[in-house]
């Protein structure tokens, strides 16, 4: 079964000024393609520009380089004007469900904002009708509807985050760790949220996270970044049976396992310090930090290619 | 339909340090004050009576604001006239509640079109950035560079005397300083999660700042608008006390001390009735506005 | 026995006063921290773990308070003592390090004078002895180049290096009780490994006690000797680590433990927990997870349960607990 491109990248660069004349080299040449309706998972550490790639793609900061299209159409060169009615197909929850809801607006105004500013609703009634479908929608008492984001707890929030996210009927959403500030039960609400509303919704979802473990529940593909870069892409499964990058493997090892017997097997820990973004590693830019590195390494810069069924960016990885 | 929805049956807090956030509204903020700081309750209800005085001065005294009573000149205080007359045999206290419609007038109108002045430049200009954001800003500190009470005397001389002159010259020379800290706040509301929500839904420029700055803005506005009140009206006071502001038969407290002025030994109380009224205002202000700003903005704290 | 023991909290109680009323943070909380042992505290949001290693160190910020117990460092009790005696046993005899290790830092002085100054309030000796052992602990908490990390500002450090510098400042006076407040939640995994195993060394090589609080269970199963489980300002199980893991009894435990996700399998749907913590301002009458708890009965609602033991060192709060 051929799978529909929703939104694809070509050489995506995005810098961004610093003190001086320097430049912080965010995403490098991004080569990326998410399929309609899968969850494509992006991880990596903080700093490897995971965020950023996620913004720049629905172009909530413009990028540097490099084209995207969005069904086809290509947004990166189009006008504001012109981008508009698209932008409501595109939405994003975010991380921080305490500073992301304006602390001065009614949860009914929150989720009404949207609907509001693309005129769906004919009147205010309707309007509050619809925000009041949403909030089922999102496992929210409608009795809420007049109270105050400070009157929420974490999970709740974060509810109503994704409320506002689904109002406009988008095709894609980008989750920008959309659980990490919570505990961990309710985590687990809002994952099985998100899985239901992907079915009833048939949302496309960009997911990013830090941790593995989300994402090994929520996503079809996963891809690895690392410092700018993707390294590894490929189906989430295969990928954490058997990852093919380094770097892939230290992420995987590095998770705490919950059996206190395990810990006296010695895991594998990476050495060193992330190399800055800022003045970039030539070639692999894992190379200094990787115990397989080789000359070639250091100054050959592996490219995206096909290691069976999966794309990696590593010149060794199939020796090692 | 799903199995977690019991989560919603309860509304909660996270933790006991939430229970204790100050992440009220407005309301529950004001209500914590007047628990907390009886000064700035009784503050505001000095500044409640002198309101009162001046909205219901026909009542309180039997007397017009420019009565002459020529027999009783410069009189001392009596039950008649219980703080006294003026060289024209004019009652002082009538005289006060009087005037005291001029100078709250005079604090009000200028700080509330300051106010709304600076709020305006300055979300624009934090918000928009850029040029707009260069003109504003330099205009502003143009503006903070002169002495305030000079370029009020100038405009003033300027303009010619009278009421409307007087809230021009006063809210001209105190925009500058509400747009500089309304900027500032704009600033740190651009960056925030919700103001980037708002945009990735494309809310447009002019909503974003009517819907998101500036509710967020207003706690300092409140704080920012108790304060300088009564600098207004310390300067109506003293313009007038120089005579460039409001001019006789009209009564002001600026006005008040600069006539008794002459008789400050003789007849003290032809100054000090004036003077007191003014520092009981100024202070009453003052008080309720840092009562304000510890619970409404605990940052402006240092400003 | 009792010369074993580094810590031993006993029926500690804080409270919050506030408007809305008395809001119990902690209860009757107690335990033991044996010397050269990892003690962990876990739980969600509000559980009063924090709060507990707050009141170890008489660091509660106001209108925190502590209302009853004792908190026995060697056997003296640190209830009663004055600031003035706290300050000397802070740094010395109980160190801390936070969860955010950039907030934890001075920004305008170099990490390196910063762990200097800590040695310094509690030792007397020169500036250069003490440059000494600064650099040797620098080195010792795994940061390499000291000499040139030592002129460094807390901004041109990563936050891995940020924690360890913590780490070292916390240990210089090489503390009887290290007392470490989610140190990793901050940092990215491949960093919280790496602290992890220096946390582990510091105690063999040092013998220095930890109590380690964490939402974390998979920390807690790394570190661990003993676990502590938290909920609501109440500890609901306790256990060595093996015996907690390997048998979970208190059903919020259990429900803690389901909802730790496989990174082997995918899962369809994720076990979750019901509901949210409770308002400490409004408890339940009974037991305080009985909203949440799939086995509470009539009885659970009603009476608060006690903690009481299932096996050995295996205790519970909860009448229903699996043995």
């Amino acid at each position: 079964m051929e799978k529909k491109i929703l939104l694809s990248a070509r050489g995506l660069s995005k810098d961004f000024p610093v003190s001086g004349k320097r430049r912080l080299h965010a995403l490098s040449r991004v080569d990326l393609d998410i399929y309609e309706g899968e969850t494509l998972a992006l991880v990596g550490e903080s700093g490897c520009g995971k965020s950023t790639l996620g913004r720049t793609l629905i172009r909530l900061i413009p990028a540097t380089e490099g084209s995207i299209s969005f069904e086809g159409q290509d947004i990166s060169s189009m006008s504001e004007k012109e981008f508009r009615p698209l932008r409501g197909k595109m939405q994003i929850i975010f991380q921080d469900p305490y500073a992301s809801l304006n602390p001065r607006m009614t949860v009914r105004d929150i989720i009404a904002e949207p609907l509001e500013t693309y005129h769906v609703c004919a009147d205010a009634r309707e309007t509050t009708q619809r925000v009041r479908e949403l909030m089922k929608a999102a496992g929210l008492s409608e009795e809420y509807l007049y109270r105050y984001p400070h009157q929420f707890s974490g999970g709740q929030r974060q509810r109503i985050g994704i409320a506002r996210a689904i109002a406009l009927k988008p095709k894609l959403i980008i989750c920008d760790e959309p659980v990490s500030a919570l505990d961990v039960s309710v985590q687990n609400q809002i994952l099985n949220l998100l899985k239901d509303l992907q079915k009833e919704f048939g949302l496309t979802y960009l997911f990013i996270s830090h941790d593995l473990s989300v994402v090994r529940f929520l996503s079809d593909r996963t891809c690895v970044m690392f410092l700018g870069k993707l390294c590894e892409v490929g189906n989430t499964a295969e990928l954490y049976e058997k990852p093919l990058h380094p770097y892939t493997r230290f992420l995987l090892g590095a998770i705490p396992g919950i059996d206190p017997r395990a810990r006296g097997e010695k895991r594998p820990l990476l050495k060193g310090e992330l190399p800055s973004p800022i003045h970039p590693p030539s070639g692999c830019r894992f190379h200094t930090r990787c115990p397989y590195a080789t000359e070639r390494c250091r100054t050959e810069e592996p490219l995206l290619r096909d290691v069976g069924g999966r794309q990696v960016a590593c010149h060794r990885c199939e020796e090692i | 339909m799903r199995d977690d929805q019991e989560e919603i049956l309860t509304m909660q807090m996270d933790s006991p340090e939430d229970v204790l956030a100050e992440a009220d509204t407005l309301k529950d903020q004001l209500k914590r004050m007047a628990r907390q700081n009886k000064l700035a309750v009784i503050s505001a209800v000095v500044i409640l009576l002198f309101v009162l005085g001046a909205i219901f001065a026909p009542v309180l005294t039997p007397y017009e604001f420019d009565q002459q009573d020529v027999i009783n000149r410069l009189a001392p205080p009596s039950a008649e006239h219980l703080l006294g007359t003026d060289e024209l045999g004019r009652d002082v206290l009538t005289r006060l509640l009087y005037g005291s419609r001029i100078s709250l007038l005079v604090g009000v109108v200028p700080t509330v079109i300051s106010m709304l002045a600076g709020a305006v430049l300055g979300i624009c200009a934090g918000y928009i950035g850029g040029k707009t954001d260069t003109v504003i800003m330099r205009l502003a500190d143009i503006m903070l560079a002169f002495p305030s009470m000079l370029l009020a005397m100038v405009i003033m001389y300027t303009l010619g005397d009278g009421l409307i002159n007087i809230f021009l010259a006063l809210a001209l020379v105190s925009w500058a300083s509400v747009a500089r800290i309304v900027r500032s706040e704009t600033l740190k509301l651009k960056e925030s999660v919700f103001v980037e929500a708002a945009k990735s839904m494309g809310v447009s420029r002019l909503k974003i700042m009517c819907r998101h700055i500036f509710p967020n803005c207003l706690p300092s506005l409140i704080v920012l608008f108790t304060l300088n009140i009564p600098s207004a009206i310390l300067s109506e006071s003293s313009l007038s006390f120089l005579g460039i502001g409001i001019k006789y038969p009209q009564a002001s407290w600026g006005l008040m001390v600069n006539l008794g002025r002459q008789f400050l030994y003789t007849k003290p109380w032809l100054s000090l009735a004036p003077s007191i009224a003014i520092m009981l205002v100024v202070l009453a202000f003052n008080f309720l506005g840092d009562g304000l700003r510890d619970v409404l903005d605990p940052h402006l704290k240092d400003q | 026995m009792d010369e074993a023991i580094t810590l031993s909290v006993r029926d500690l109680s804080n409270s919050f006063f506030s408007e809305k009323g008395e809001v119990k943070a902690v209860d009757h909380v107690s335990f033991d921290v044996p010397h050269g042992s990892i003690v962990g505290l876990v739980g969600e949001s509000g559980c009063g773990k924090s709060m507990t290693a707050r009141s170890i160190m008489k660091l509660l910020k106001y209108p925190g308070k502590i209302v009853g117990g004792e908190i026995l460092l060697e056997g003296r009790d640190l209830v009663p003592l004055s600031e003035a005696d706290m300050s000397l046993i802070r740094g010395e005899e109980i160190a801390m390090i936070f969860q955010e290790p950039m907030t934890s830092l001075n920004p305008v002085v170099p990490v390196g004078k910063q762990v200097q100054e800590a040695i310094l309030q509690h030792r007397k000796i020169s500036r250069e002895e003490a440059k000494k052992k600064v650099l040797h602990m620098l080195e010792i908490v795994g940061i390499s180049e000291p000499e040139k990390r030592y002129r460094c500002y807390p901004h041109e450090l990563s936050g891995g290096l940020r924690q360890r510098v913590m780490i070292a400042m916390a240990m210089i006076c090489r503390p009887k009780l290290l007392i470490a407040d989610e140190p990793t939640t901050a940092l990215d995994v491949t960093v919280e490994a790496q602290i992890l195993e220096l946390l582990r060394e510091l105690r063999d090589t040092i013998g220095t006690s930890i109590i380690l609080i964490s939402h974390n269970l998979g920390v807690i199963a790394q570190l661990c000797d003993y676990v502590y489980v938290m909920y609501a300002g109440q500890v609901v199980e306790q256990a060595p680590v093996l015996e907690l893991f390997d048998h979970p009894s208190h059903p919020y435990t259990r429900g803690l433990m389901d909802s730790v996700r496989s990174l082997r399998r995918g899962d369809e749907r994720l076990s979750t927990i019901p509901g949210v913590v409770p308002n400490l301002l409004r408890l339940p009458q009974g037991c305080r997870f009985a909203p949440r708890c799939p086995m509470a009965g009539e009885d659970c609602r009603r009476c608060p349960p006690e903690l009481s033991r299932l096996s050995g060192e295996h205790l519970a709060r909860c009448p229903y607990a699996r043995r």
